[in-house]
């Protein structure tokens, strides 16, 4: 890489993560405060390997039941109908809305699915100490911090769904187990990737 | 020596020194590509406005119906309020209780938080807890999720149109216009109202 980068570590410096400011390194991080917020010093975020695999496979088990149990039932005098989030985003095609039907499943299956493999490629590359495109996997992190939390979209559309539609005579639709689950991926896989370090990723020596 | 004329990269810890700026412009790290800062179009006065004009809409958005059905006279109209509350009938709690933070409770703190720490700024005194309010500021951005409500929104109306009438109602509008007003506030570097501060503190004008 270019040789006019340095890094903090070789300055003797450490930023703030919470308000930015630049400081000399204190000889002891931890417990250390900084200068201008007050905010504890960290050089690195603390055990983020360990809490972001923790975070990460708790995401992982939980995305099956989110998949095969109900997200959303249907109820009307006739009958009732439940619909997982695969069986939903099917319903959508066949109702001749496929845009709709694509944009469910991209948040509710691609990018939870991408997020588990671009984590796991994150969290296995850094453990190894790969020195490979670390300019790649920084920007594969950047871009599953960006997109993680539109997987919510299906539980609200579901929380949309048993608001509006409650008549005694039409039927109703309730929430199932699946919502719940879902929900719980979503919320364990920003954990996972708030609790990654990217810092991580440049901290591995190069191959000479 | 002083410090605060460089910035460390958050992504990949390289260290620049600070430049000034065109309005609009952003610094990019040149070895990972991460935003190191970025110089805003809008100052303080703005952003105060913004917070405001989001914080009327904000409650349009919410005691308004964001829709309403109706099947064949039978009439149902629903807030963002009433959806966390039937979620909580309907028997799953953990969702009503997701829905209630990230929709409503989450979006609410971050513009009343707003509302306080450039109140104090623009009066040329630091508030009194501002330290506490930027870290809930900070914690709270990633959670704050009301583009998503809003895609779900319209996926939810698309649904059932056809089956039954859809009526968009003024909450719908409003929480339309609230997404891009707090995509706008949110996107202001929170680091760089800590460099306010410390403006305000040594007795420069704002």
């Amino acid at each position: 890489m270019s040789t006019a980068i340095r890094t903090a570590t070789e300055m003797g410096l450490i930023g703030c993560r919470r308000c930015g400011h630049v400081m000399q390194r204190p000889e002891t991080v931890e417990g250390s405060s900084c200068a201008r917020c007050g905010a504890p010093l960290r050089w690195r975020k603390p055990q983020s390997l360990e809490r972001c695999w923790a975070f990460l496979i708790a995401a992982m088990i939980l995305y099956i039941p989110a998949n095969t149990l109900t997200m959303m039932r249907t109820i009307n005098p006739f009958n009732a109908t439940d619909d997982t989030i695969m069986s939903g985003v099917i319903y959508l095609w066949v109702a001749g809305t496929p845009e709709l039907a694509a944009i469910v499943f991209v948040a509710s299956v691609m990018v939870p699915i991408g997020k588990f493999i671009a984590l796991l490629i994150l969290l296995i590359s850094v453990q190894r100490g790969s020195p490979h495109d670390r300019v790649g996997r920084t920007r594969m992190y950047r871009i599953i911090e960006k997109i993680g939390h539109w997987s919510m979209l299906d539980v609200f559309v579901v929380a949309l769904l048993v608001a509006l539609v409650r008549f005694d005579l039409f039927g109703r639709v309730e929430a199932g187990g699946g919502a719940i689950c879902f929900g719980g991926v979503v919320v364990l896989t920003m954990m996972a990737s708030l609790s990654f370090d990217p810092r991580l990723i440049w901290d591995t020596p190069e191959k000479t | 020596m002083a410090l605060d004329r460089w910035v460390v990269c958050e992504q990949c810890d390289a260290v620049y020194a600070r430049r000034a700026l065109q309005p609009g412009e952003v610094a990019d790290c040149a070895r990972c590509g991460h935003h190191l800062y970025r110089r805003h179009r809008f100052d303080l006065e703005i952003l105060l406005a913004l917070t405001l004009a989001t914080a009327i809409v904000f409650v349009l958005a919410n005691i308004y119906p964001v829709v309403a059905l109706n099947a064949q006279g039978a009439y149902n109209a629903a807030t963002i309020w009433g959806a966390v509350v039937a979620t909580w009938e309907s028997g799953v709690a953990p969702v009503a209780f997701l829905s209630a933070l990230l929709v409503f409770f989450f979006p609410l703190s971050q513009i009343c938080l707003f509302a306080y720490v450039l109140l104090g700024l623009r009066r040329g005194k630091r508030p009194a807890e501002f330290s506490q309010a930027m870290q809930a500021l900070s914690l709270m951005q990633p959670w704050s999720m009301a583009e998503v409500f809003m895609l779900g929104i319209l996926v939810a109306i698309v649904k059932l149109h056809g089956v039954m009438t859809v009526i968009p109602g003024i909450g719908l509008w409003s929480f339309a216009v609230l997404t891009l007003l707090l995509a706008a506030l949110t996107s202001y570097d929170l680091q760089d109202l800590w460099d306010i501060a410390e403006r305000v503190d040594q007795g420069e004008s704002v």
